[in-house]
């Protein structure tokens, strides 16, 4: 048996053995595990599970041991991803820290900052948040304006930012500051990190199209940002920044081939417009689903042949800005079919029956996804520039 | 298996990329066009391609092939639809190959396969009846006579039907249109008595015929696999044909997109250069998405092939409805952002769009495989 193989035996006994049952149900949407100072588990299982597998390393699989993580190579961590998958597992735990400032600390932060934030994220101690955008840097991120004064050990941070995911539940912020006024747009930027509870800190949720506020705006006052915690040099985050938001950019794209409920689009299409002769009611709707899952699969195929490419050494690496554009661009088209075919069920906006309005609401939010991050003419800025260089 | 060609099929790819750029570029096919070619390319060309093995890419070992694989033979094909080079390799070398290496006894394989990957011989295969791609409806008959079979019916759209030495023709011995049960694959000649051809040209001036068959009489020995058991080996020669056009058309996609970036950094208009306006750059910026889902798809369903994959025939459907798709919209971009000069004739841009329409219809369109790859996921 190949080392692989042993792998796969063990982690499939193990998970057997740890994965409560209960997590591997299909989630609702909205009862995923962010860990955190102030979170609510939604059952004691979803507080096992998110334990058992932080204990192994595994909610960052293939971060290094010596920072909590898994210490997974590449073929280790697609063994752990198909066997979680097989069993249906859920996401033992969501998170900004493992998905975004995580990588960022491994790439470009101090030891010091490493030991003291990467543990705590793999253990889902500590819930991170954004502090990118502001009222007047929305697609051009660079022109932001919150300060940072330059105070000998330390910054007075002031401004506002505004679409901090989860800004009002979350524990430490990531923060991009203007540390030099003088300097060009993009030189005089810091990455600092920086505790919620700090004094002058104001996160407000902002209620969205959607009915709900994952998002907030938050508002520094006078807040005091210890010098040791900026990340990389100062004046030098553009650089961790634009890292960050390609990782972002991935993170979402990602979303494009989900499937819902355990339910592929076809599946859930067929069992709400009913077969005839083998072929489902409704040519037309027919005919877009079949249209989307087969552009799923392609989207699918080349999210594949990119991570491929980069590990054979021939990727170009520029491609998350496209990979971004087309997944989410899909993820909207999914929910627009799915409302389609649930008729008047699917704009149900409250109760029991209609999983609280899951539906529209989802739907409502996904108009979001090719706007975060960067939105879709944006992305396409990015290919026409750096990809085929159209000046 | 990765997504990712490795050294010897990238290496294959090069030297089809040298050799058709030097010896079949697209003012090949203007000059074959205006000296009103029938076969579509020059005389030396099949015998340089099948000299350097081409013919015999996927027929196997034992019968004097090198079996390369459909990965490699995809990488020529591609090329070729760069370089919008005709020839009997998608004809002979890829439909005649995999039908006779799907349904044919040993004899013929050695005899049959052997001559193919040797360039001695060229195949055609012979399928459908009406305009639109439909394999479950033909209707052409095959009855049993004299321990042999008479043959009538009438076939069209026939890659390289008025110049095949070999017509591998699908009829019926049982059942009727609309059955996948008594369908019966068998190699004709095509000059034996009662097959009459006629040269069809269409807007790619590649070679196409329709084929009339009046009483043909052919040997027991003419029939390809197991009387009325075709079905099956005709589909799995369509899905290697589909996945094919496929590569061709990526080729294409590809082409029309590199040349039209290229003018879009030179052609100047208000002063400054077209490719400046943000309404062209997000154009391409989407063409050039979508046609990096195509390069995904298709190697993806090349390499099913190879492996025996029992997602291949949907993953040929993928490929062939993804392709129209992108070459149809490669190829009219590629003509509206050349504008003026693009619909000129001495312009090689339009010549794209020629033959993609073919390539598309050929074996099932857009619509076409949509439906089926709903009909192989069960809805």
């Amino acid at each position: 048996m190949s080392d692989l193989q042993a792998f796969r035996q063990e982690t499939r006994d193990w998970l057997e053995q740890n994965c409560p049952a209960s997590m591997r149900l299909p989630t609702a949407g909205d009862d995923s595990c962010w860990g955190g100072r102030n979170f609510k588990f939604a059952s004691e299982d979803q507080k096992l599970w998110m334990e058992r597998m932080a204990a192994k390393g595994w909610t960052a699989p293939d971060w290094p041991t010596e920072y909590g993580g898994g210490g997974l190579d590449k073929g280790q961590h697609k063994v752990l991803k198909e066997e979680l998958a097989s069993i249906n597992a859920r996401s033992p735990l969501d998170s900004f820290g493992i998905w975004m400032i995580g990588p960022a600390l491994l790439k470009f932060g101090s030891e010091a900052l490493k030991q003291q934030h990467l543990p705590p994220i793999v253990r889902g101690e500590i819930r991170w948040c954004q502090g990118y955008s502001e009222p007047g840097a929305g697609s051009d991120l660079a022109g932001l304006q919150s300060k940072g004064e330059d105070m000998g050990d330390h910054f007075i941070a002031n401004g506002q930012k505004v679409w901090t995911s989860y800004g009002d539940k979350a524990d430490w912020m990531f923060c991009l500051l203007r540390t030099d006024t003088e300097a060009k747009k993009q030189m005089g930027i810091s990455l600092v990190l920086f505790d919620m509870e700090t004094p002058g800190v104001t996160p407000k949720p902002i209620k969205l199209i959607s009915g709900s506020s994952p998002f907030c705006e938050t508002f520094l006052d006078d807040v005091r940002v210890e010098k040791d915690q900026v990340v990389g040099e100062v004046n030098h985050g553009w650089t961790i920044a634009k890292y960050l938001l390609t990782h972002e950019r991935e993170m979402i794209g990602g979303m494009g081939a989900a499937v819902v409920g355990g339910e592929s689009l076809s599946q859930h299409a067929s069992q709400v417009m009913g077969l005839e002769q083998g072929r489902m009611n409704n040519p037309i709707l027919r005919a877009e689903v079949a249209t989307w899952e087969m552009d799923a699969a392609c989207f699918g195929l080349t999210a594949e042949r990119v991570t491929d490419e980069v590990k054979s050494g021939q990727g170009v690496g520029a491609t998350s800005a496209m990979l971004k554009y087309y997944g989410t661009e899909l993820n909207k088209r999914r929910f627009e079919t799915l409302l389609k075919i649930n008729g008047s069920d699917g704009i149900v906006w409250d109760g029991e029956a209609s999983n609280g309005g899951w539906l529209p609401r989802t739907w409502l939010r996904t108009k979001g996804n090719s706007i975060e991050g960067g939105t879709s003419e944006v992305q396409l800025n990015v290919i026409a520039k750096n990809i085929l260089g159209l000046g | 298996m990765a997504l990712v060609l490795n050294e010897e099929q990238q290496m294959l790819k090069e030297s089809a990329q040298g050799f058709l750029a030097e010896f079949a570029p697209v003012a090949e096919l203007r000059k074959q066009r205006d000296a009103g070619s029938q076969t579509g390319y020059g005389d030396k060309l099949w015998a340089q391609m099948a000299n350097m093995g081409w013919a015999a890419i996927l027929v196997p070992e034992a019968y004097g092939g090198l079996e390369f694989g459909h990965v490699g033979m995809g990488q020529i094909v591609e090329q070729s639809g760069r370089t919008l080079t005709a020839s009997p390799l998608f004809a002979t070398a890829v439909l005649g190959v995999t039908a006779i290496n799907l349904a044919g006894n040993e004899e013929q394989k050695t005899a049959l396969l052997g001559a193919i990957a040797g360039g001695e011989i060229t195949t055609a295969l012979a399928v459908d009846e009406k305009i639109h791609h439909a394999p479950s409806r033909i209707s052409m008959t095959a009855v049993k006579q004299n321990g042999g079979y008479v043959l009538n019916g009438a076939k069209r759209f026939v890659a390289d039907g008025s110049t095949a030495d070999k017509l591998i023709v699908a009829a019926r011995t049982a059942g009727e249109a609309g059955d996948t049960k008594g369908i019966s694959l068998f190699v004709v000649d095509r000059g034996a008595v009662g097959v009459e051809v006629e040269r069809t040209e269409m807007a790619d001036t590649r070679n196409y015929a329709n084929i009339t068959f009046s009483n043909v009489e052919v040997a027991e020995t003419a029939l390809l696999g197991e009387e009325g058991k075709g079905f099956k080996a005709l589909s799995g020669t369509l899905d290697a044909g589909n996945v094919y056009l496929a590569a061709e058309m990526l080729g294409i996609c590809q082409e029309s997109f590199d040349r039209t970036l290229q003018y879009l950094k030179e052609r100047k208009q208000f002063g400054v250069l077209i490719g400046s306006f943000q309404a062209l750059q997000h154009r391409a910026a989407d063409w050039w998405s979508q046609v990096e889902l195509c390069k995904s798809v298709v190697l993806k369903a090349l390499q099913a092939m190879d492996e025996g994959d029992v997602k291949a025939p949907a993953l040929a459907s993928v490929a062939k409805a993804k392709l129209c798709q992108v070459t149809e919209l490669s190829t009219n971009e590629a003509v509206q952002m050349h504008a003026g000069i693009g619909m000129t004739d001495e312009y090689e841009i339009g010549f794209f769009m020629k033959r993609a329409r073919p390539a598309q219809i050929m074996f099932g369109d857009n619509s076409y495989h949509t439906d089926r790859f709903a009909l192989l996921s069960r809805y």
